[in-house]
């Protein structure tokens, strides 16, 4: 086995050798290369982080946008349904005003036209008992003979009347 | 080799010094550039260039920094997963790590015999895991007693213990403490020597039962290749697995340290 057979002559060489070359590969390729290799690598992380970050933001940022306009947007369609509902129920109020002011004067109308009902079957009745009253002082003075005076015709007309 | 009668399976893992530099030395310790020393410098270089190919610092990543990119993030991730935030300054020590050990047990599997030269794979030696081991323990050791002082002692008395255990749970603990670096430095020149090994074994099959016969060929030859073409993609996958695990255990024993229980 040579690595015991030729221990003696070649350890300090073998040492020697290993140290430089590695003392090489520790500080120009570890020291020197590695942290420049894996700053890249974190400025590439970074990047890409940030990236994602403004783009995440963008997105929130439209999405509030969004929110924004459709807050703006709901207000705007209660405005206009509010604007809707009061003309309906203005309109609504004048024609119920003008419908209860057109009843007034029907009903006024009406109220006046049954006093004149009124008061021409009133003086309807009346007439018929005058004519009644001289009927029966006529018929009376022609069958009987009997002057009736004329309260007296009226009364009994009355009572004939009322009795019917 | 094909041409030898015999295949010797560890003449693989033999150190030789390449082009008159056995004689260099520093204070009187060998430092002769081996072609160990040289898949080193072969898997520094494969690795750096893998590497800044992925700095293109680019937002959109091409296919190559993507690559990179996913290996520092996985390196990242597993630190992050077993020590939490605090596990992101060991990354480049981590990340060093598993690559170096990733690439040279991947680069020692180069099917560079067939054009004649010889890939070497160092993370086959102890002398090389050890290290890489002592030095993850050794930081395993600075960050504990930096961050927790003497308190750090305390990861030798699991958290519940009753009293009267102590005594006999805190050298347990401490054993399978100090154990830590010889099973991460063992486990990878262990791994790595045996999947060498058995693919050398088998391929020392085929040449020497082609060249008995045909009919060993066919009985031995072909079944020990077609074996051979399985082993070698296992042999991928515990490349990976390996150098996972050394990094998994570091980034364990990393966070036994930071953050103590």
């Amino acid at each position: 086995m040579p690595q015991i057979a030729q221990l003696a002559e070649t350890y300090s060489s073998q040492i020697f050798w290993l140290l430089i070359f590695f003392g090489f590969t520790f500080f120009v390729i570890g020291r020197g290369m590695v942290p420049r290799v894996m700053a890249t690598v974190d400025a590439r992380d970074a990047q890409i982080a940030s990236d994602l970050a403004a783009a995440q933001a963008a997105r929130d940022e439209a999405d509030r946008q969004e929110e924004a306009w459709r807050t703006r947007e709901n207000e705007n369609r209660a405005a206009a349904q509010a604007v809707l509902a009061q003309a309906k129920a203005d309109g609504a109020a004048k024609t119920e005003a003008r419908l209860a002011e057109v009843q007034q004067s029907i009903d006024v109308r009406l109220a006046e036209a049954e006093a004149r009902i009124g008061a021409a079957r009133a003086s309807a009745l009346t007439e018929i008992e005058d004519v009644a009253a001289e009927a029966a002082q006529d018929i009376v003075a022609r069958l009987a003979g009997v002057k009736v005076t004329k309260p007296a015709a009226a009364k009994a007309v009355k009572e004939a009347l009322v009795h019917g | 080799m094909a041409a030898e009668a015999k295949v010797d399976p560890m003449h693989q893992f033999t150190i030789e010094p390449l082009g008159g530099t056995a004689g260099w030395e520093i204070a009187g310790y060998n430092i002769a550039f081996t072609n160990s020393a040289l898949w080193m410098l072969i898997t520094t270089v494969v690795l750096t260039l893998f590497v800044a190919g992925g700095l293109k610092r680019q937002m959109v990543p091409g296919r190559w920094q993507m690559a990179v990119e996913t290996f520092t993030g996985f390196i990242d991730n597993m630190l992050e997963a077993n020590i939490g935030k605090a596990g992101r300054k060991y990354v480049p020590y981590v990340f060093s790590l598993f690559m170096f050990i990733l690439f040279a047990n991947l680069l020692g599997l180069l099917p560079l015999g067939v054009v004649g030269l010889h890939p070497f794979t160092f993370t086959s030696h102890f002398t090389v895991t050890g290290v890489l081991a002592v030095l993850s323990f050794a930081i395993v050791l600075v960050v504990g007693f930096w961050r927790h002082g003497l308190h750090f002692f305390s990861l030798f008395v699991p958290q519940g213990t009753p009293l009267p255990m102590i005594p006999v749970i805190a050298p347990i603990e401490f054993i399978s403490f100090m154990v830590r670096p010889f099973s991460l430095g063992l486990r990878l020149f262990v791994a790595m020597m045996a999947g060498h090994v058995l693919l050398e074994v088998l391929s020392s099959f085929v040449i020497d039962g082609t060249n008995a016969g045909v009919g060993f060929g066919l009985l031995v030859g072909l079944p020990s290749f077609i074996l051979m073409i399985g082993i070698c993609a296992l042999e991928l996958l515990v490349a990976g697995i390996q150098a996972y695990v050394f990094a998994l255990l570091t980034s364990l024993y990393i966070n036994d340290a930071e953050n103590l229980h």
